[in-house]
């Protein structure tokens, strides 16, 4: 149980957060054909492009409004025209993703009622779907815009009708799983015989693989043919608690129930996972996976004696945090320091004594209170305080850019877990508390004291 | 205010380009090409402020604005510190949905305390963006009275984003070292060789390849503007003797007016290339010595440029026998076009085209008489079109920016970042050896032979080998 604070700060030092237009544009990502568009200054989409370059080593498609001090006062409908416009005939997606920004919200401007008039004007752009995404910077943090966008995509994409159900499954993954996990939680269904949609499914456009030619819009993901079957599904699976509201939207549009897991490493979630694959498509668990099941077993048992006791230091977005603190815990280690982005409710259950809505500046301070502590795990932006605290930090969250492969490493599933579980002791390990010195019984010194 | 500042550092007289231009193209300013919604690339305004000023390594600089402008890019440059790391620290007011209804000024106050109290810096620079600008936070109103009460510096940075580009940004930057910060602080140790460096950040500790050739020489760099400085240096540059201008678009108003103001003159040079770095270093001594520095420095000038380029010219020929006649495409801007060729052409590489985007017209002539026959400059190649040059092997090698970076690595071509984000320092004449040395290590890499083996199946998946066991 924790509680879950949020100091009033009026500076925020060495942020952890991540702006929510950058979340929107991650889950576009997952869309085949598409190039999101952020409806903001050129520097919105230059600092997006950067970090998200930096993160997975890709060409990143996104443009941007381009507006300027004279547009903002006026109103941005004509640059969100020209740009739709522009990119139709230059890209030629099938997708665009349009963002709103802090600037263009603060403003005050009704993208969606301008977007219905520039569709309406434009014959030009009835091939290309267009799906808007209220995601201004001062609402939240890069889990609140991947919620945002992956509901926007629910409600203005087009869904087909609910005629008959199909072996298949409906996985909405959330924004703290990388393309690696969306890859494991694909050949899973799969092996259920269940044939899996994923919305936004990064693994095929970001899981770093050469394209046959250069292409300027996204190089895989979701196709809208595959969006329009998900009403077919017998069932969707959304992974985080951020992607509970995207679930919701999609049952009240298209009747196929909806399954909550808060994740998909460790063994109880994905025992979960199991169970309801099995019971969906009618057929046992496959033998892989029992064994696989096993082998997490006893990687669990090789592993606990890297974790017990020791202390860990965690940041990351609420789903990210939930996800590695439960495993962390669940293998005996305690979670001494804790910061996250967002005041999410069910972080009330998180195993430890406090929750920081912060930064890393805050983390710092924790982990000072506690004592310091064995092993940090957030992103990179932690290794300036991981350095001047000589402590070892394991990379996850976004951005990492300063280790190769975050994209592709897979912490999902019995196999996944398994993996992490061995990086994180061998990182525990490293951090070396177990330095084993000789323990003598001086009499003298217990005399004086 | 904004606009009137905006207008005036769009007609640069300073800036040969802008004085090649007629009148009414001068009236139009440059870099006022509107931006294409849709079809734009490139950083905004404030983000040329932020990279301008933030090398000051022992100063706060806090972003007044909503997350995005900080939280999306805090230290992800590559400026390189001797010492001091708060610099690398993000700080911003990351404004909230009631902060921008209620108005930001207070929590900008507040969040400025916050940093003195905590870090005590020798100041704090505070930039405003789009939306504190859209609102009407009035930045420097507050930065006056958090000045007087904290009693540090607390310098407004106006460069909202939406301003205009990168570069204005750059200027705008320069802007605010001129009206708050140089000449506010007089040195006790003022002396007949001191010089300024303009538009150097220290990338990759690029500014380390420079100062040791000026230490020999005698001269002594009083502020770096920014690379590497404190923020004392920079308050005191006014009483240097001379300046050095690089990466001149950027700065060349600046040193302009502190020419005006404080009788500085300046050369513009670069230290990209064997012959540019021993032009600069001439330059400066000759600047010195007119402005009665010790006549000896020009003769030991001419003996360091000397020693040094037989030693750079001696160490670029070993590398002759692993590079001569492989074929390079330059993709950059600016002077470092025509200063990098003229080295490769040297060592007997071929380079087949350089861009001239952001050159100077005679950056421009420069570079076509250096390229000769067999290459061509141009203006931007389509990411496409690039991809096909790259994949036929018209080029061998591809030296650019990280924008381009894929198309190289996509076609399975050698590619040298040479841009802002590169991990290796390539000024001077040691940066030069780095320089074909970095191409050397990544042109003949065996790798590329490995990645560009073909599938050992058609397009079916049937191997294309019969089994080697019957």
């Amino acid at each position: 149980m924790a509680l879950i604070v949020s100091p009033p700060k009026p500076l925020s030092v060495s942020p952890l957060k991540i702006s929510a237009p950058l979340g929107g544009a991650l889950a576009f990502m997952g869309l085949d054909g598409c190039l999101p568009l952020f409806h903001g200054a050129q520097g919105c989409t230059a600092f997006a492009v950067v970090a998200m370059v930096r993160h997975f080593r890709e060409a990143i498609p996104l443009q941007t409004t381009a507006m300027d001090e004279i547009t903002t006062i006026l109103g941005g409908m004509d640059n969100v025209e020209q740009a739709l416009l522009n990119i139709t005939r230059r890209a030629n997606p099938k997708v665009i993703g349009l963002l709103s920004t802090a600037l263009t919200e603060t403003r005050g401007e009704d993208m969606e009622g301008d977007l219905r008039v520039i569709l309406g004007r434009n014959p030009e752009l009835a091939g290309v779907a267009v799906v808007p995404a209220a995601t201004p910077d001062y609402d939240g943090s890069l889990e609140t815009g991947w919620s945002k966008a992956v509901e926007a995509m629910i409600r203005w994409l087009p869904q087909g009708p609910q005629i008959s159900q199909a072996e298949q499954v409906n996985i909405l993954p959330g924004s703290h799983l990388t393309p690696g996990d969306v890859e494991e939680l694909h050949a899973i269904a799969e092996d259920f015989g269940l044939e899996p949609l994923i919305l936004p499914d990064l693994s095929g456009a970001l899981d770093g693989h050469l394209p046959s030619g250069w292409i300027s819009t996204t190089l895989g993901g979701t196709s809208l043919a595959r969006v329009r079957r998900m009403s077919r599904s017998l069932l969707t699976i959304a992974v985080g608690e951020h992607m509970r509201g995207p679930a919701e939207v999609l049952r009240r549009r298209t009747g196929v129930p909806v399954l909550v897991l808060d994740r998909v490493t460790g063994l109880d979630p994905v025992d979960r996972l199991m169970v309801a694959l099995a019971n969906v498509s009618g057929r046992p668990v496959p033998l892989r996976y029992r064994r696989q099941r096993s082998q997490l077993i006893d990687a669990m048992l090789d592993g606990q004696f890297a974790f017990a006791g020791r202390r860990i230091a965690l940041a990351g977005e609420p789903d990210l945090l939930w996800s590695m603190g439960r495993l962390v815990s669940e293998m005996g280690g305690r979670v001494v320091a804790a910061v996250t982005t967002a005041a999410a409710p069910f972080l009330a259950e998180f195993p430890a004594d406090r929750v920081i809505v912060g930064d890393f500046d805050d983390l710092d301070e924790q982990i000072t209170e506690a004592g310091g502590c064995d092993l940090l795990i957030a992103n990179s932006n932690a290794s300036q305080l991981a350095g001047r605290r000589g402590l070892a930090l394991f990379r996850a969250g976004f951005p990492v850019f300063d280790r190769l492969g975050a994209a592709q490493r897979a912490g999902a599933g019995y196999r996944g877990t398994r993996d992490l579980i061995f990086t994180l002791a061998g990182a525990l390990a490293d951090a070396g508390s177990h330095l084993v010195t000789e323990h003598r019984h001086d009499p003298a010194q217990a005399a004086a004291g | 205010m904004l606009k009137r500042k905006v207008q005036e550092l769009m007609n640069e007289p300073g800036c040969a380009t802008n004085r090649a231009k007629s009148t009414a193209e001068k009236k139009k300013g440059c870099g006022a090409k509107r931006l294409l919604p849709g079809a734009a690339a490139g950083g905004c305004a404030y983000d040329g402020a932020k990279i301008a000023l933030q090398p000051i390594t022992d100063a706060v600089h806090l972003v007044h604005g909503p997350l995005a402008c900080e939280g999306n890019s805090w230290d992800s440059r590559n400026a390189a510190s001797s010492g001091c790391t708060l610099y690398r620290r993000g700080f911003t007011t990351d404004l909230s949905e009631l902060d921008i209804i209620h108005g930001g000024e207070r929590k900008l106050y507040q969040a400025i305390r916050a940093a003195a109290e905590r870090f005590w810096p020798p100041a704090i620079f505070v930039y405003q963006t789009c939306v504190t600008a859209l609102i009407g936070d009035d930045v420097e109103a507050v930065c006056r009275e958090a000045s007087k009460r904290l009693g540090l510096p607390v310098i407004p940075v106006v460069a909202p984003g939406f301003a205009g580009s990168k570069n204005l940004g750059n200027r705008l930057g320069g802007e605010a070292l001129l009206d708050h910060v140089i000449g506010t602080v007089e040195p006790g140790d003022a002396g007949p060789h001191d010089i300024n460096i303009l538009g150097e950040y220290n990338l990759a500790g690029e500014l380390w390849q420079i100062r040791p050739l000026l230490d020999r020489l005698g001269i002594r760099v009083r502020a770096c503007i920014t690379g590497d400085s404190r923020y004392v240096e920079v308050a005191s540059a006014h009483r240097a003797r001379a300046a050095i201008m690089l990466c001149s678009q950027a700065m060349v108003t600046l040193a302009r007016k502190m020419r005006e103001r404080w009788d500085i003159p300046y050369v513009e040079g670069s230290f990209y290339g064997i012959q540019d770095t021993s032009d600069t270093l001439r330059g400066i001594v000759r600047l010195l010595v007119d402005r009665g520095g010790d006549p000896d420095l020009l003769t030991r000038a001419d003996a360091l440029v000397a020693e040094e380029e037989r030693r750079a010219w001696a160490r670029l020929d070993n590398f002759a026998p692993r590079l001569a006649g492989r074929k390079v495409l330059l993709y950059t801007g600016g002077v470092k076009s025509w200063s990098v060729v003229s080295a490769l052409k040297e060592i007997g590489m071929e380079v087949i085209g350089t861009s001239v985007r952001k050159s100077t017209p005679e950056d421009k002539e420069r570079a076509k008489a250096l390229l000769g026959e067999e290459g061509s400059t141009f203006d931007a190649i389509p990411n496409a079109e690039m991809y096909r040059m790259l994949k036929a092997g018209e080029a061998d090698i591809l030296l650019s920016g990280g924008r381009t970076q894929f198309v190289a690595l996509k076609s399975r071509t050698p590619w040298l970042d040479i841009n802002q984000e590169r991990h290796h320092a390539y000024a001077g004449y040691d940066g030069m050896v780095e320089l074909v040395r970095q191409i050397d290590l990544t042109l003949n890499n065996p790798v590329w032979a490995a990645v560009r083996r073909p599938d050992p199946w058609d397009a079916d998946g049937r191997p294309l080998e019969a089994p080697s066991w019957l």
